[in-house]
């Protein structure tokens, strides 16, 4: 579990983590999204206990970050921005440091080591030099030294960043698989990533939560919740159709694509309506879906009202 | 195994895992030698001792040591690596502590090294081997302290030049200030033999200079000692104030 209460940092005037607080539970994967520069990083190499918080506390399963840190450190799996390991250390020797320094021993040394290696698929490269590997084997060494000792929470910043998508998938399908009974907290800019390993999502824009959310209650923000596009024969024709529905409150064409979308008002459904309606007025569709709605509006919205409010 | 001893090792082997640790020692050894027999005149003496090779030893370790202390922290910082280090389950103390002692191991086998000179003088002559024992210690402990100076401007600092410049001019300041054309400069503007005492008790030489005659004074030691402990607790306190930028 981790627990933060108004936790701030502040660099003289400059404040990067302003009265942040909120609470993540045991099989919760918390997705931290923000524009670059809103405070992400910051709160989580405080809750990783390497920047000391400016006011407020932050505590890990109850051991504070700070009056006891060294607790708090033995149960987090941190990874770092950019994940920094050391160079000239081969992968097996890295990850033997971090098992001895994580206290860990014998048979159970062996079998975690095993099991980091085998499950972030470092078997090839496990005797090779870290500088010589390719950005993405660095980030799941990282990984890997992060989740060894098999700690019951997990920080991990920006951890598909710099990998191809077939590694994103296999880190993700990772993060999934040890959700269950862990605390994790993800920080990302990738939307997508959010739907793909998060159940709730905190944004975070110039150091403040904006919105603190399941990521579908999120998509409802987003005036594309229950909207319906389409394409068609005739765009003109169909957009004429959709505003004569009562409960459409607006109509757009995509001036590229000629893509429809009909907005309903709020709280109304109106794909059924949208579909009679075409079908009575003889308007010859391709294609029709109803948008979930679009979580990279709703951030973008959320991140830049806060913006102008400031 | 103790945090400390396991950062000790780490860091111990990453000195032989890059060419620094060969080029350090080889570079040590050949100036050392050098210096002794072209600069000391050891055997134009005729004296079986090695106060030749000795006393250049903090004019070596002037350049010789930021070089191996510059790394330290600055490298750390610089690759990021300082954020690991820092949130595994180490204290500030052990990790200063492990990197410090990895340094002054690798010194002393740089040190260690030298043992055929010892033989050597031992084959020419009859030195008296107990004030070369002694000089040893003090050329080790003398290291220590200066490694102890460069791990603290090492963490002020991500680039490791700068930790490299400000080392070699604050280890400068602490050698000069024994140096006996400084002191003669104090006591010609009339300061008191008092206060030439204590700019001469802060240097490394005069406490070195003790040590290698042979004579194991408390006070030496615990000069060193003191130096080494003052110096890097700074650093856990400078490490504290800059890492986060």
């Amino acid at each position: 579990m981790i627990e933060t209460r108004n936790l701030s940092k502040h660099y003289g005037e400059f404040v990067a983590v302003d009265r942040i607080s909120f609470r993540v539970e045991p099989g919760q994967v918390l997705g931290f999204l923000g524009p670059n520069g809103a405070g992400k990083s910051t709160t989580m190499k405080m809750l990783a206990g390497f920047l000391t918080p400016s006011a407020g506390s932050a505590s890990i399963c109850g051991h504070d970050v700070v009056d006891s840190a060294l607790a708090a450190k033995r149960l987090i799996g941190y990874l770092p921005e950019g994940a920094p390991s050391y160079g000239e250390m081969s992968v097996r020797g890295f990850l033997e440091f971090v098992a001895d320094i994580r206290g860990l021993a014998g048979d159970q040394r062996r079998r975690r080591l095993d099991d980091v290696i085998g499950r972030l698929s470092l078997q090839d490269v496990v005797q090779q030099s870290i500088e010589t590997l390719s950005k993405g084997f660095k980030r799941r060494v990282g990984l890997a030294q992060a989740i060894l000792h098999d700690p019951q929470v997990l920080v991990l910043d920006e951890p598909t960043d710099g990998l191809d998508p077939n590694q994103k998938h296999e880190v993700r399908a990772l993060i999934q698989a040890m959700a269950k009974e862990k605390t994790i907290i993800v920080s990302t800019h990738i939307l997508e990533e959010v739907h793909a390993v998060c159940n709730r999502a905190i944004i975070i824009a110039r150091g403040k939560v904006l919105a603190d959310d399941t990521p579908r209650a999120l998509e409802a923000r987003s005036r594309f919740h229950q909207a319906v596009s389409l394409s068609a024969e005739n765009a003109q024709a169909a957009r004429d159709v959709l505003v004569r529905i009562g409960d459409v409150a607006a109509v757009e064409i995509d001036t590229q694509d000629q893509r429809v979308t009909a907005f309903p008002r709020p709280g109304k459904a109106i794909f059924g309506a949208v579909v009679e309606a075409l079908k009575a007025n003889g308007i010859q569709l391709r294609e029709i879906a109803l948008e979930q709605g679009r979580l990279d509006e709703v951030f973008r919205q959320i991140t830049t009202t806060a913006k102008d409010a400031a | 195994m103790s945090p400390t001893r396991i950062l000790f090792r780490r860091e111990l082997a990453s000195y032989f895992a890059t060419p620094v640790a060969y080029v350090f020692i080889v570079i040590f050894l050949l100036l050392s030698g050098a210096f002794t027999f072209y600069m000391g005149g050891f055997y134009e003496r005729g004296q079986a001792d090695l106060q030749p090779f000795f006393g250049f030893h903090p004019w070596l370790y002037l350049f010789l040591i930021p070089a191996v202390a510059m790394r330290l922290w600055a490298e750390e910082r610089k690759s990021g690596s300082i954020e690991l280090l820092l949130t595994l389950p180490v204290t500030m103390g052990q990790a200063v502590l492990g990197k410090f002692f990895a340094a002054w191991a690798f010194v002393g086998i740089a040190l260690a090294l030298t043992f055929p000179i010892w033989i050597t003088v031992n084959y020419l002559g009859d030195p008296d081997n107990g004030v070369i024992f002694a000089s040893y210690l003090g050329s080790l402990l003398m290291a220590g302290a200066f490694l102890a100076v460069g791990s603290c401007l090492s963490a002020m600092t991500r680039n490791q030049v700068v930790a490299f410049i400000l080392t070699v001019v604050a280890c400068f300041l602490l050698l000069l200030s024994g140096f006996p054309m400084v002191l003669d400069f104090f006591r010609g503007l009339g300061f008191p033999q008092g206060v030439i005492d204590a700019i001469s008790g802060l240097s490394f030489l005069t406490h070195f200079n003790a040590i290698s005659k042979g004579v194991l004074d408390l006070r030496d030691l615990f000069y060193f000692g003191l130096m080494i402990g003052f110096w890097l607790y700074a650093t856990t306190i400078v490490i504290d104030l800059k890492k986060a930028d």
